[in-house]
């Protein structure tokens, strides 16, 4: 009989490629999807892939959503993959979220604070009853309507309880923190590397651990002390001029979790903080990032630090999905040559146990 | 300032890679000779700093790699201009070091740690000449039987301190001798013995 | 703070220095090489202390790559890293040139290097490799860059990469001479076909990448310099040019390679590695070399002959 080696490796692929481009597409009888389209009705998507994706570009995320048929992590892999043949110009000044542009904030520990509690464009309070209506092209909803704008600052609610001495201090530093993107990961890892890796990290990852954490797996006490979510300037300061200029704006959510604190030897019991920030209207990966954090600040706060939340290892190599995406994807390549050699080791094996048994 | 300073490499990216596989190659096969030829133009830096020494440091160095070197302003303002690398004066804190004269005591160098042991230096140590064949006999990793290396112009006490050096490891320097447009280098795996 | 003032040749940010200025039929719009000039400086930096370190991992900033991680992104960084227009390309999966994920990474460099390539090992400069050594014998000059998915010899035995890094810093591999020692007790053998780990110049422990055992007695003092990349681990490591490569093992139980008792049914060959092949459901096999070049340059040398 006739054996001839499996060949057409290149033929193969050019037909796949040409199959996956007529199911993105779809029926052609339909209207294409613009990039436009994705910008405005699924936005969060587009959110979620430029959190992931660690580039702030809404419309590669979007194009990266289409050409990716709406999976998302393969989304956040093509912006990755862009990203990392961009050229650096700058780094940014720290974010100010204090003078953020509100579009919502809510705070759980209290039930009124200066600037109140705005709502904005929340599921929460939905009933979560699939609306037929949106089945069928309509008209576009009624303008929600406006308030006064609120001439009241909004202040942090971490701020309000430092100023009774109840928040622990984070210590300020104008060190540039480490850039993981340039330096690969190293532990310990301190809490900038950390946060760096956590916002970028997979949401359901995070979601799992934080969830976790509430479980009893890492001893948490969250409150939400504030989510905030709106608008704040990006600034850079070129060195010629000396001084920062705003070169654009990030839409950006903040979580900052308020934990209780037994204290030690040397502090009182105070709060602590975990934190979380994230491109874009990200709420659910920006509470669970500020979970994760706290729960790994579990070791230098001198907590007993056991649960997998807590370890850096676990957390950091793993929350990231281009990587997980990757590896575990890269099973279904061909492994016959290992296989084979299971194979001949198995036999070997089994020939022996088998031989002892007779004897 | 600027209109003093002779060009870098004419074609950066072949040039860059045409000269880091002749390094890969000088550090793959300790003390075989290897020459920078090739490249359009060929390097003018400023004396004395060489051809192939030059054309090591615009290879490898960069923003993010402190060099230390003794060859002078004109070679330090080329070096910065076209590599954008940090002059540093403590040999200990640079990545790269260029000596053309005597050059700092290698246990003095970035050593890297027994958890780190590439976190260490490499020097560039600038010669009169290098000829394989005879001279030191060499062994290690890279030489299937032994290399012979002449290395023309180091300083006294060098084949001391390279077997201080050797008996670090896997922490310890790394070497890239130069003459003109010539190249070899001793990984700190080589042993030297004097022929 | 201030940026260092860059001429045009040596310095400009990373990534648009060559940006739409490749060679004709390469990719516009990518440095050659794909990556950027930066990039590749850090890539070569570290390939140069592996290979002063035989058998260490070197960290490195493992960039993303336009193909996934675990599919050989680490090759292709190193391969990008050393490549150049004097360079014959091979690449390998399963010892085949004509696998997909071959033929894919192949056409990547063609696009982005404009490289020639071959299937011939012996007319490639570079080989990048997933799960193989050819059957060839390589020569000096020749580079040899393996793909891996999990640098770290002792992973399966200590996940913690804190505690696998003092392990290596102390040479206590005590770990993984236990694991062996305890599959003799149980199975009589050493149970691991593949990724067999071995010592490295006497002192390092290293992961041959998932190659099968078979091929770990090729790594044995190799005139061709062999790189390794793994690019989601972000380590890189490297054995020089005839450098101790030994798989670990016990005087009572010295290391066997695995290979099929069988001859291979295209060229006859019994002393290549074989891929088993199932011809029907009845329990029919056959069994075919996995090396293709090797093979099909047996078969043509017969035909010759004949």
């Amino acid at each position: 009989m006739a054996y001839v080696a499996v060949k057409g490796g290149e033929a193969a692929i050019d037909a796949a490629h040409a199959w996956l481009a007529e199911e993105r597409r779809g029926d052609p009888a339909l209207p294409e999807l613009t990039v436009e389209q994705i910008g405005q009705q699924l936005g969060l998507a587009v959110d979620r892939v430029m959190a992931e994706g660690a580039c702030h570009d809404r419309g590669l995320a979007a194009l990266a959503i289409k050409q990716a048929r709406g999976d998302l992590i393969e989304a956040a892999f093509l912006l990755r993959a862009y990203r990392t043949t961009l050229p650096r110009f700058a780094g940014s000044e720290p974010l100010d979220t204090g003078a953020m542009r509100i579009r919502r904030r809510i705070s759980a520990t209290y039930k009124d604070l200066p600037g109140g509690q705005v709502l904005g464009p929340t599921f929460d309070y939905t009933h979560r009853l699939l609306d037929f209506a949106l089945a069928a092209a309509g008209e576009p909803p009624p303008p929600a309507p406006q308030a006064a704008a609120e001439a009241a600052s909004m202040p942090r609610v971490t701020g309000i309880l430092a100023q009774e001495g109840l928040m622990q201090a984070e210590a300020a530093s104008d060190a540039p923190p480490p850039d993981l993107t340039r330096e690969p990961l190293a532990f310990p890892a301190e809490r900038p590397l950390r946060l760096q890796a956590l916002a970028r990290g997979d949401e359901g990852f995070l979601l799992a651990l934080g969830y976790s954490t509430q479980r009893g797996y890492g001893n948490a006490h969250p409150f939400v002390g504030e989510i905030r979510m709106g608008e704040v300037a990006v600034e850079i300061t070129p060195p010629e001029l000396g001084f920062a200029i705003e070169i654009g704006d990030l839409t950006v959510t903040e979580c900052q979790m308020v934990n209780q604190f037994a204290g030690s030897k040397t502090e009182p019991p105070q709060f602590t903080r975990g934190y979380g920030l994230v491109f874009g209207h990200a709420e659910r990966k920006a509470m669970a990032m500020a979970l994760v954090d706290r729960a790994l600040r579990g070791a230098e706060l001198g907590e007993e630090a056991d649960a997998p939340a807590q370890s850096q290892e676990f957390v950091l190599y793993h929350c990231d999905n281009v990587e997980a995406t990757g590896f575990v994807e890269h099973l279904k390549l061909p492994h016959y040559v290992d296989f084979q050699s299971e194979l001949e080791k198995i036999r070997q094996l089994r020939a022996t146990a088998l031989r002892e048994a007779a004897e | 300032m600027t209109g003093t300073l002779t060009a870098g490499f004419g074609e950066p990216v072949l040039d860059a890679q045409r000269c880091f596989r002749a390094v890969l190659d000088a550090m793959s096969r300790p003390g075989r000779v290897q020459r920078l030829a090739g490249l359009s133009p060929p390097l003018a830096p400023p004396a004395p700093l060489g051809a192939a020494a030059a054309a090591v440091l615009l290879t490898l160095s960069d923003a993010d790699t402190p060099v230390w070197l003794d060859a002078g302003a004109a070679a330090e303002a080329w070096l910065r201009f076209h590599a954008g690398a940090p002059i540093v004066a403590a040999p200990a804190e640079a990545a790269f070091l260029l000596a053309s004269g005597p050059p700092p005591a290698l246990r003095d160098l970035a050593q890297g740690t027994d958890e780190e042991p590439h976190r260490s230096a490499t020097l560039i140590l600038e010669v009169a000449a290098l000829e394989e064949g005879d001279g030191w006999r060499l062994t290690g990793p890279g030489i299937e039987h032994a290399h012979w290396l002449r290395v023309t112009g180091l300083p006294e006490g060098f084949a001391a301190a390279w077997q201080g050096n050797r008996a670090r490891f896997p922490c310890g320097i790394d070497l890239l001798l130069c003459a003109g447009d010539r190249l070899a280098a001793l990984p700190r795996t080589t042993a030297l013995e004097i022929g | 703070m201030t940026a260092p003032i860059r001429s045009a040749q040596g310095g400009a940010p990373a990534g648009v220095e060559h940006r739409n200025r490749g060679p004709a039929g390469q990719i516009s719009g990518y440095n050659v090489g794909y990556l950027d000039e930066n990039t590749k400086r850090m890539i070569r930096r570290a390939l140069l202390k592996a290979v002063a370190i035989p058998g260490h991992q070197v960290p490195f900033g493992s960039r993303e790559m336009p193909l996934p991680y675990g599919w050989g992104t680490g090759g292709i960084q190193v391969t990008a890293a050393v490549i150049g227009p004097g360079d014959t390309l091979k690449v390998i999966d399963q010892g085949a040139d004509d696998t997909t994920n071959a033929v894919s990474i192949r056409r990547f460099f063609a696009k982005v290097a404009g490289v020639a390539t071959t299937e011939r090992t012996a007319a490639a400069s570079i080989i990048q490799t997933r799960h193989r050594i050819p059957e060839t014998p390589l020569r000096e000059g020749q580079v040899l860059v393996y793909q891996v998915p999990m640098p770290e010899p002792l992973f399966r035995l200590e996940p913690r990469v804190a505690e696998t890094k003092r392990m290596h810093a102390l040479a206590d591999y005590s770990l993984m001479h236990v694991k062996l020692y305890e599959d003799i007790a149980r199975h009589g053998h050493i149970a691991t076909s593949y990724n067999y780990p071995v010592m490295v110049g006497g002192r390092y422990l290293m992961s041959p990448s998932p190659i099968p055992s078979f091929d770990n007695p090729k790594m044995h003092r190799m005139p061709a310099l062999q790189l390794f990349g793994a690019g989601r681990e972000k380590r890189i490591y490297a054995v020089p040019p005839y450098t101790d490569v030994r798989s670990l093992d016990f005087e009572d139980h010295p290391f066997e390679p695995i290979r099929a008792d069988a001859a291979c049914a295209l060229c006859g060959s019994r002393e290549s590695y074989l891929d088993e092949v199932v011809t029907d459901d009845a329990g029919g096999r056959m069994f075919v070399c996995s090396d293709t070049d090797y093979c099909t340059t047996r078969q043509a040398g017969r035909e010759a002959a004949e």
